[in-house]
């Protein structure tokens, strides 16, 4: 007790900070922020300077002013597609599976039969890489030798799933829902089991129903994990790339922006400038979510 | 202070370490043995790697200088995503590419070494191969090594069985695509969902109803997309889509060729290793080709599709700068355009054609010798249509293009319209 009071007072003002502290400070701050503006901050301000020029990767830099994002907006075919393959995304796992993973974890917590067996099943997808899911979703939606057209037994005229550019998007949705449900569901048990059960008993002394106990009375107290879930959903559908790149490298009805940010700077074609414009507009749309996600969170603070 | 100074330095020199590429970071060490020849090889796959191998062996055999090569073998795919960088940064003294345009436009950046005193040596290369090697001021800069056409493939004994024969003319094409839907049979394998297979049958289409002239001049970004003659190709096309397996844009061009293996299929439009990959090894005799057939009297079946893989200096490697090694390495050059050299390579690896007329082929089987007998007739050989233009017009343009054309046929206006606004732009930027 008495050393803690005694360090206290010595820290009072800002200009206490011993020699040492400094050094530690300096070494603890400085490492992190160097590494940051060199890994991080670095590459994204080359990308936002190359998104105008005509940069091939060999030569001169010419600069070329707007041209990349005129010709963007205009001129590339993939390019809208894959923003509403995106939305989608987002739509997708926001409105159907995170809220199912929510489900699922309440029925777990409440402790139906073989909950354990049916929380590790759920669970499973999720230990695997998205682009392992693509390789698995080949094997169930392949036209030709896929599961799913053997069990339809639909041989005369077989749908096919992954080649129709009007489908294939909602298949890999399905195959990428798979797994986000049971990342979802995870992290809502951890939250439930957090809850305290005494709110719980004493909503329904207060003659709550379960529908009522749930959504005026849990669901409240869940808002730390509802923040992280609409975070991890965001985040999960922006940087959508892995699944449909093993599915048909993002080409025919499965662009997105990452995909088509790679095809142009990764690989032979090296439209450093082209594709770095389409990095500028990802982190624009990244930093709208970031920045509304900042801003509700300082609020929040602020109000408690 | 003197600590944080430190770490700075550690972290910069992390990033350093980190951010050139796979490539250049295994490639580094001093200049030394003028007598060892670095070269990077794309060749990942086991088959070839191992042919290779055995190529290499038998030159530093029969070097009486003790020349040594050092291999240095990337994963086919990562080497030609970071050619650029590669190239650029610290190459090895020889490296494998491919011929045409893609190596044409590393020539005129002044990334390859001048090879034209050599090629005044070389014999057994034809002029259509010394083309392919020569860049746009000119000078050679490639050696040729093997190649494998593309052509119309088939099970003989499935064609025995019906007895159908190869078509020459486009109309005898069809009407055995007919014949083969009487007999329950998918006339043509298709596949598109890697992008790339269904550009060998534009290209035919392409070079059968324009010529091969026309072709490259397209290929070059000289000619317009819009105009009547490319929109006769994607018209002729549209013609034998009903013939074709549906549904090729969610196919890979394994299971194409597989369902030809399985006979379901009547033919394919491929390149020599696909059916060759997909067809086990005692049914290996039963694959047979035709040549693309015949659509404009004019042009005949003079054009052959045939990529050419070969090798080429770096101009930008460090070690040959110095004379001796840069002599080694043309010493090996000269002895990789040698019959002999292709011979013990072929012997590893028999889903190529080796390119000097001089090389054996006693130990070919009747599909290579068939194929050499096609390639050599040609008049004009074609590489393929991402080995023939800009890289960045054929995979970001060409893929989508052919993707939705194969999904929509009928709108082949949007379509070049599509294609010449956007090869526009990117003929335009010249880096």
């Amino acid at each position: 007790m008495s050393l803690t009071s005694a360090r206290r007072a010595k820290r009072r003002g800002p200009r206490r900070f011993t020699r040492r502290d400094l050094v530690v400070l300096g070494v603890l701050l400085g490492i992190p922020i160097l590494l940051d503006i060199a890994i991080v901050w670095g590459p994204t301000l080359a990308s936002v300077v190359l998104s105008f020029t005509s940069w091939d990767g060999i030569g001169s830099i010419h600069w070329v002013g707007t041209q990349n994002y005129t010709n963007l907006f205009t001129n590339y075919p993939p390019f809208w597609p894959a923003v509403r393959h995106n939305l989608m995304w987002l739509g997708f796992l926001g409105l159907i599976a995170t809220p199912f993973g929510l489900l699922l974890a309440v029925l777990i917590d409440r402790g139906v039969r073989f909950s354990r067996f049916y929380q590790s099943t759920i669970y499973m997808p999720v230990v695997l890489s998205l682009a392992i899911v693509g390789f698995i979703a080949q094997l169930i939606f392949s036209r030709d030798q896929g599961v799913l057209n053997a069990v339809l037994g639909n041989k005369d005229n077989p749908t096919d799933w992954l080649g129709d550019p009007n489908l294939n998007i909602w298949m890999i949705l399905i195959a990428a829902a798979w797994r986000h449900t049971g990342y979802v569901m995870i992290l809502y048990l951890a939250g439930l089991k957090a809850v305290d059960p005494t709110l719980k008993e004493a909503a329904a002394i207060d003659g709550a129903n379960d529908r009522q106990t749930f959504f005026r009375v849990v669901f409240p107290t869940l808002r730390p994990v509802n923040v992280i879930v609409g975070v991890i959903t965001v985040i999960e559908s922006l940087r959508a790339f892995d699944i449909v790149y093993a599915v048909n490298h993002g080409r025919n009805g499965l662009e997105v922006l990452s995909v088509l940010v790679t095809d142009n700077i990764i690989g032979e074609a090296s439209r450093i400038g082209f594709g770095s414009a389409i990095a500028v507009v990802l982190l624009a749309v990244s930093m709208g979510f970031v920045v509304t996600y900042l801003v509700q969170e300082i609020r929040g603070e602020k109000n408690r | 202070m003197s600590r944080r100074n430190l770490l700075r330095g550690a972290a910069v020199g992390a990033g350093a370490v980190a951010l050139p590429s796979l490539l250049t970071a295994c490639s580094s060490g001093p200049g030394g043995d003028p007598k060892t020849i670095r070269m990077g090889s794309n060749s990942s796959d086991p088959v070839p790697k191992k042919a290779f191998a055995d190529a290499f062996a038998a030159y530093e055999k029969q070097s009486t200088a003790g020349r040594k090569i050092k291999v240095n073998t990337v994963d086919h795919n990562t080497f030609q995503e970071n050619i650029n960088r590669y190239l650029q940064g610290k190459p090895d003294d020889v490296f494998m590419w491919f011929a045409g345009y893609r190596m044409q436009f590393f020539a005129k950046k002044g990334l390859l070494l001048d090879i034209s005193d050599l090629w005044k040596n070389y014999q057994g290369f034809s002029q259509a191969l010394k083309d392919q090697s020569t860049g746009e001021d000119g000078k050679q800069y490639f050696t040729p090594y093997y190649y494998y056409p593309w052509a119309v493939f088939h099970r003989k004994s499935l064609f025995a069985q019906h007895g159908y024969t190869a078509p020459k003319t486009l109309d005898e094409y069809i009407a055995l695509a007919k014949q083969m839907q009487k007999d329950k049979l998918v006339p043509i394998a298709f596949c598109d969902k890697d992008g790339w297979p269904a550009m060998g049958t534009f290209d035919y289409i392409n070079m059968r109803t324009n010529g091969y002239d026309f072709h490259k001049s397209l290929m070059a970004g000289k000619e317009a997309w819009t105009d009547k003659r490319v929109k006769d190709v994607f018209d002729t096309w549209r013609s034998l889509l009903p013939y074709c397996q549906p549904a090729a844009n969610g196919r890979t061009w394994q299971e194409a060729a597989t369902s030809l293996q399985q006979r379901k299929t009547g033919m394919a439009v491929f390149g020599m290793p696909h059916p060759g990959q997909q067809f086990p090894k005692a049914e290996q005799g039963d694959i047979d080709f035709f040549p693309f057939p015949e659509i404009n009297p004019e042009h005949g079946q003079d054009a052959v599709e045939a990529p050419i893989d070969g090798f080429l200096l770096a101009k930008k490697s460090k070690t040959l700068k110095n004379k001796k090694t840069l002599e080694s390495a043309k010493d090996l050059l000269t002895y990789l355009a040698t019959p002999k050299a292709e011979d013990v390579y072929l012997a590893g690896d028999p889903n190529n054609v080796a390119v000097n007329s001089g090389a054996s082929t006693s130990t070919y089987s009747d599909l290579q010798k068939k194929a050499v007998e096609l390639v050599s007739g040609a008049k004009q050989i074609s590489q393929f249509l991402d080995r023939d233009t800009r890289p960045d017009f054929a995979s970001t343009v060409m893929i989508p293009a052919i993707q939705s054309f194969i999904n929509n046929p009928k709108d082949v206006d949007g379509l070049v319209n599509g294609i010449e606004r956007q090869k526009k732009t990117i003929f335009a930027t010249e880096g």
